[in-house]
């Protein structure tokens, strides 16, 4: 992989300008994946949401590569129509045998593990060779902070309320890397923007693979999370040293799990706390549910220890 | 001309042989009854080899036309077919294709909607993308499905219109049943066709362009509306055009509209699709029996050919409108309004008699279509009221 120096003076894919907010896990997602692209010629393509909606304003865009927005839940079999298209024309002579193009879809979690899931899951299964990248802020913040089936256990959102009888969201989310890894693709992982060099590093194989790949990252959005535009990578860091957010790779159905060091480790409320969708969860009685929320990340850690074990032999 | 070669066939497989002659560069699709022998025959065809085309089996007829319009975007000649429930499935993507300006070919095998669940033809389906832009062709049988198949990649991707079409043909009836055809040879169909030459592909990496942009300031998105309501009109000169061409070649009338002993008639029934069938046969007795009677079928219903129709119509005394599917809640269903707006704009104060037909599947016999001229001369007569009638329907 390229040093930083050297991804620092690539253009960017993405041009400044664009409307997102100010700490956009999105739009750092975006380049950072892009970084990883090196020679590779691409075409990328968004679902609707933030990124979409933030980035191609016409008459303005801010994609310096050929870009498609179809609708919401569709991103999957956009962009593999777009290959579908790449490959027909490559049989018929129109594009030369020797023209290699790369394709990146976009989504957020409420386009990827919710309404865009099936659509996403086709284009997985029939192997196109594209790269599917979910920016994970955890609920539908375009359309005002509401839950989808990535926020967290216990956060606020505006249709998982903090009330009498309720505190924030009371399901766990869903863990989608797993399940992308189960349709048995070249490369699924699961990475964060506060961790630039294990990001672009991942992205540089997903590009590289020849068929489907996955990649998760969890993109903090200062506006949802209630933190200050100044605190993203900070927070990606604390995610991934409490364990809320393990970083990981499935290659060829081989997982490897990026161990946390002991030094580094941290309990979960050190990641919730800072966080304003979480302040309830300090109050008096909830305790409980604190500790459920640690149990939580520590099954889940349990359980990537058990693939890692599982497929080692692979 | 050499002699031609008849064979029998259902539009299905007529409408796969169009396809497969015209050669998509993608084809996205999914099967659903009744459509599902069109997709069938072309994935033969690329297991065969005998297409280029990439044939994306996707997992849902949202992403058919997802992927169709990915693919159209980056710059190939697409494909797909679909029918009912699939078509209603695929609704927003249906606006978003024409608001691209896509030149996709989508085949429909016309059927009922749930609730409840039915197979078979009627026009439910279909008459719920007429405000899509899409431009829509309806066949009365398996050789104009073929036909109106190879000219619809002609008129989506003409320079003036560069819009979606749907390809039509009704379930079973017409999808299914075998009938009399002949082709062209593939030649001539590539010929005829030509190669598609998009101007702004989104796989010009070297030139990248940004697709289905947020529209929002402004008055962009009426402005691009406006542009494509134009671009929808410019579809009939186009079919039109590209009629006479493709007559010419094959020797098989095709006009917007087709009038069948229209030119001194007194009661005129206005169909669309296969039960036109019926209606010309009774026709052909009535004129024996020396009835001034005929029979107007649009073959184009997106953009509606209003002046042939009002040109077509002029004379008459009574007009009866077969319509086979229902806008529930209007007074008159899809084609029923097409056909009184264009009347009344033109000031031709003929007498309308309405009838929903055929729904789910439901005959329309010789006996129904006798029923309908009997009760325009008794509408003449002033015996009958001519208030929207599901016909062969007992209360």
């Amino acid at each position: 992989m390229a040093n930083i120096k050297e991804l620092s003076a690539r253009p960017d894919d993405l041009a400044p300008g664009h409307r997102l907010c100010g700490g956009c896990g999105a739009s750092i997602a975006v380049r950072q994946v892009l970084m990883g692209r090196n020679d590779y010629d691409v075409v990328c393509c968004s679902a609707t949401g933030c990124l979409e909606v933030s980035t191609t304003i016409y008459p303005d865009n801010a994609w310096n590569v050929p870009f498609i927005h179809n609708a919401f839940a569709n991103a999957g079999a956009t962009i593999s129509g777009v290959e579908a298209a790449y490959k027909g024309l490559q049989r018929a002579g129109k594009i030369p045998a020797d023209k290699k193009i790369k394709f990146v879809a976009f989504g957020g979690d409420g386009g990827t593990y919710d309404i865009g899931l099936q659509s996403l899951s086709g284009a997985m299964e029939r192997g196109h060779d594209i790269v599917y990248v979910c920016y994970d802020n955890g609920a539908y913040m375009n359309t005002g902070i509401q839950r989808s089936s990535a926020t967290p256990k216990g956060a606020w959102a505006t249709t998982s309320e903090v009330g009498k009888v309720q505190q924030g969201k009371m399901e766990k989310r869903k863990d989608l890397t797993s399940i992308i890894a189960a349709h048995g693709v070249s490369y699924v992982a699961q990475a964060c923007v506060g961790n630039w060099r294990d990001l672009v590093n991942k992205a540089e194989k997903a590009i590289a693979v020849d068929g489907p790949a996955f990649i998760n990252v969890l993109a903090p959005c200062p506006r949802g999370w209630r933190i200050d535009s100044s605190q993203t990578a900070e927070i990606c860091r604390k995610a991934v040293d409490s364990k809320f957010w393990p970083l990981f790779e499935v290659e060829n159905g081989k997982w490897t799990l990026t161990p946390v060091r002991e030094k580094n480790l941290i309990p979960v409320t050190e990641f919730l706390k800072p966080q304003g969708r979480f302040k309830h969860l300090f109050k008096p009685g909830n305790e409980a549910l604190l500790e459920e929320i640690q149990q939580d990340v520590d099954d889940f850690w349990a359980y990537l220890e058990g693939r890692v074990e599982g497929s080692k032999n692979l | 001309m050499a002699e031609k070669e008849y064979f029998s066939a259902t539009g299905n497989a007529m409408v796969a042989d169009a396809m497969r002659q015209c050669a998509p560069d993608v084809m996205a699709a999914y099967p659903i009854t009744p459509q599902t022998t069109i997709v069938e025959a072309y994935a033969k065809f690329v297991a065969d080899g005998r297409v280029h085309t990439e044939y994306v089996p996707v997992e849902s007829e949202h992403s058919a036309l997802s992927a169709c319009i990915g693919a159209s975007a980056a710059g190939a000649r697409v494909a797909t077919a679909t029918s009912s429930q699939g078509l209603t499935y695929m609704y927003e993507e249906l606006h978003i294709a024409s608001g691209m300006r896509l030149p996709i070919v989508m085949a429909n095998a016309n059927r009922a909607i749930s609730a409840p669940i039915n197979i078979h033809g009627d026009h439910s389906d279909i008459m719920g993308m007429r405000d899509s832009g899409w431009v829509m062709l309806f066949a009365e049988n398996a050789q104009e499905a073929y036909d109106n198949t190879i000219l619809a990649f002609k008129v989506a991707e003409d320079p003036n219109v560069l819009l979606p079409v749907c390809t039509a043909l009704d379930g079973f009836v017409t999808t299914h049943a075998m009938d009399v055809c002949c082709k062209e040879d593939d030649e001539t169909v590539k010929e005829f066709v030509g190669d598609y030459h998009p101007e702004f592909p989104l796989l010009d990496t070297d030139n990248p362009t940004g697709q289905g942009m947020f529209g929002t300031l402004g008055n962009y998105y009426m402005k691009t509306k406006l542009i494509e309501r134009r671009a929808n009109l410019a579809a009939l000169e186009a079919f039109e055009r590209y009629g006479a061409e493709w007559e010419k070649i094959t020797g098989r009338p095709v006009k917007a509209l087709d009038c069948y002993e229209t030119d001194d008639a007194d009661y005129i029934v206005v169909v669309i699709g296969s039960c036109a069938g019926n209606v010309r046969h009774k026709v052909k007795e009535l004129r024996a029996q020396g009835k001034k009677v005929g029979l107007v079928r649009p073959r184009i219903f997106r953009p509606f050919p209003a002046q042939q129709l009002v040109e077509a119509c002029k004379g008459a005394k009574a007009v009866a409108v077969l319509d086979r599917s229902d806008s529930l809640g209007a007074a008159h269903g899809p084609l029923a309004l097409e056909v009184r707006s264009a009347l009344q704009a033109a000031g031709e104060p003929i007498l309308i008699n309405d009838y929903i037909v055929g729904l789910g599947g439901a005959d329309v016999t010789l006996e129904h279509v006798q029923q309908v001229f009997d009760q325009l001369e008794q509408r003449v007569e002033g015996t009958y009221d001519g208030a929207l009638n599901y016909l062969g329907i007992e209360e």
